[in-house]
């Protein structure tokens, strides 16, 4: 067990090491370099020169690539070109806001996916299952942006009942931030919950035509009794690690959203710093974002491991 | 009496396999739905340029932001285009980038998934640790560097979200590949004396081909959604070609006013992607693959 999870843990450090090296490489490749595009027609002869000079690109790439791993370990990612100010100042705030945003979403998602995955499970192909479904595949299919924008059409437009735009500095508090982000998190919220309750919904499906459980409705075991002991937690054990992945995977529309609401944080981050090409913030993100990834795989992995007992010896005897 | 030769037999057979496949998804009432919305849209990709009553690109600053009326079907944008116009080709860039996009997608990830789950090893172990690697990194920030630094043209869109998209159908090939290497026709196919690529071909394409089809087409309607993004963002297709994504992101400002410039694509791309789900679903269905406990990877 203890094995197994330095193991883990050793698997996920190499994926971000080689998420770092594709990163620098891919950035290294393409053509243009932060001199370049910093000085834009101004590149060329003496004023190149000394911004290379500037910005310590006139080291061979590999040795480049060591300084700024050994300073990232330590937690330095350098300067942003286009602020001229430390990453790390330019992300605190960002990273702050995106998590308010995501942590919201996920604290109203989770528990609205549960409930809907279970009851489209119990009452599959009933009425409630078909509306229920249908409802989550248009809201999973759909494009964050498209949501978000119907939302802000519908609810801020012509509803008039909230701001449809978040106006706030970034390094706004949390409790000033709070009522500018309920839409912003519906939109999300809508698209994870819809992801999760379909797993849920399958998950507890297959559970319920196990043998087992069969055997418990033949034995006469009370329906919600059999439900909450013996299919649940058979079912949510293999919905967690799938629901890791998706977390990870809607990263993507959380950029898309946060841009639509003018939301301050690591999304809109992204964007800004692509259009600027700002190469260090770039890898200085990517590097983040493959963390969060990473490290929610990670904890789905260990949740599994410790909360199911027949997984752990398994792979003990592996 | 003529008989008839292996491959004319075996082309019968595909023929015949399409055309069941094809009823069976139409049996349903949600395949049929689908497949309809897909014809549809696929048409009208092909037929639009010759339907439109206006020029997509037509700037008339007297036609601003008109409702819609008999003249303008679907109103006007802010630069006076015609929305209806506009939004009938808005899907054309869209679905040739991602149609193209996904069966490179379908070619690399497939066979490099095949391989990966036949030799095994240390390749396979290195292989996958890669592809684990890529997919850590969200789609948006790789495909916006990648778009960025290169362009926005079809020749970089096509290859890039055809990368981008395959490394998922890479673990589906190697796992579909798994199941099938251990079967008795492979080792019998061994004992015959063929090689690698005969057994690729004549033995693991055959078996794991539904499996990597069905991926293929969720591929799709996956990256369709990631090329609208990006167009939502200013990063995909360039002005004044009509497009949904771009379409939507301009006329958002104004919104509270012209909503129909709004409305108008956000339906035809919200179809179209919906369509291509109840298909690849109804797909899935009708060549007995469950895909619904997979994540979106």
């Amino acid at each position: 067990m203890f094995f197994l999870i330095i193991k883990r843990i050793l698997l996920g450090f190499i994926t971000l090491i080689i998420v770092s090296l594709i990163t620098f490489v891919g950035t290294e490749v393409l053509p243009g370099d932060a001199c370049t595009t910093y000085l834009e027609r101004e590149a060329y002869g003496a004023a190149l020169e000394a911004c290379y000079e500037r910005l310590g690109l006139n080291v061979p790439a590999h040795e480049r690539y060591l300084s700024w791993a050994y300073n990232v370990i330590q937690g330095d990612f350098g300067y942003s070109l286009s602020g001229q100010m430390p990453i790390n100042e330019v992300l605190g705030p960002r990273v702050k806001n995106s998590m308010v945003l995501a942590s919201a979403a996920i604290i109203i998602g989770i528990p609205i996916a549960l409930i809907l995955g279970i009851v489209t499970a119990l009452w599959r192909d009933k009425l409630p299952d078909i509306t229920i479904s249908t409802v989550t595949i248009f809201a999973m299919t759909i494009p964050e942006f498209i949501s978000a924008t119907l939302l802000i059409l519908i609810v801020a437009i012509w509803l008039e009942w909230l701001p449809g735009i978040v106006i706030v500095p970034t390094d706004v508090t949390i409790t000033e931030l709070l009522p500018n982000i309920i839409l912003p998190v519906i939109a999300i919220a809508m698209i994870m919950t819809a992801h999760m309750a379909r797993m849920v919904r399958s998950s507890v499906i297959q559970v319920m035509s196990s043998d087992y459980v069969q055997m418990a409705i033949l034995k006469g075991v009370p329906y919600w009794k059999m439900v909450f002991k013996h299919v649940l937690p058979n079912a949510l054990l293999p919905a967690i690690n799938v629901v890791a992945l998706t977390i990870a995977w809607l990263l993507g529309g959380v950029v898309v959203t946060e841009v639509v609401f003018n939301y301050p944080g690591l999304g809109r981050l992204v964007i800004e710093s692509i259009s600027n090409r700002d190469l260090p913030t770039v890898q200085a993100l990517a590097i983040i974002l493959a963390s969060i990834y990473v490290s929610i795989n990670l904890i789905a992995d260990l949740l599994t491991l410790m909360l199911n007992p027949r997984l752990k010896t398994l792979q003990i005897r592996k | 009496m003529a008989t008839k030769t292996v491959s004319e037999f075996k082309k019968k057979n595909i023929y015949f396999k399409i055309s069941e496949v094809l009823v069976t998804m139409a049996s349903k009432p949600s395949g049929f739905i689908g497949l309809s919305i897909l014809v549809f849209h696929i048409l009208l990709a092909f037929l639009s340029p010759y339907l439109a009553p206006y020029d997509f690109k037509a700037i008339d600053p007297s036609l601003m932001l008109q409702a819609p009326s008999s003249e303008y079907w679907f109103g006007t944008d802010s630069l006076g285009r015609d929305v209806f116009t506009r939004t009938i080709m808005g899907g054309r860039i869209a679905l040739t980038i991602t149609f193209f996009g996904s069966l490179i997608a379908l070619l690399w990830g497939g066979l490099l998934g095949i391989f990966c789950g036949l030799v095994g090893g240390k390749i396979d172990d290195v292989v996958m640790r890669i592809v684990d690697a890529f997919l850590s990194i969200p789609w948006i920030l790789a495909m916006l560097l990648i778009v960025s630094l290169l362009g926005t043209s079809t020749e970089v869109l096509i290859p890039a979200l055809g990368f981008f998209y395959g490394k998922g159908i890479v673990r589906v090939a190697r796992a579909a590949t798994h199941d099938v290497i251990a079967k008795d026709f492979i080792v019998s196919a061994r004992a015959r004396g063929h090689g690698n690529l005969s057994i690729i071909w004549n033995e693991i394409i055959p078996n794991v081909r539904d499996a990597i089809l069905v991926e293929g087409a969720m591929r799709w309607s996956w990256m369709l959604l990631g090329f609208s993004s990006l167009s939502f963002l200013g990063f995909g297709v360039s002005p004044p070609t009509p497009d949904w994504g771009l379409m939507i992101s301009n006329a958002r400002g104004l919104m509270s006013f012209a909503y129909w410039a709004v409305i108008a694509p956000i339906v035809g791309l919200s179809s179209l992607i919906i369509g291509i789900n109840l298909t690849a679903d109804a797909f899935a269905k009708a060549l007995g693959i469950d895909r619904s406990t997979k994540a979106p990877v």
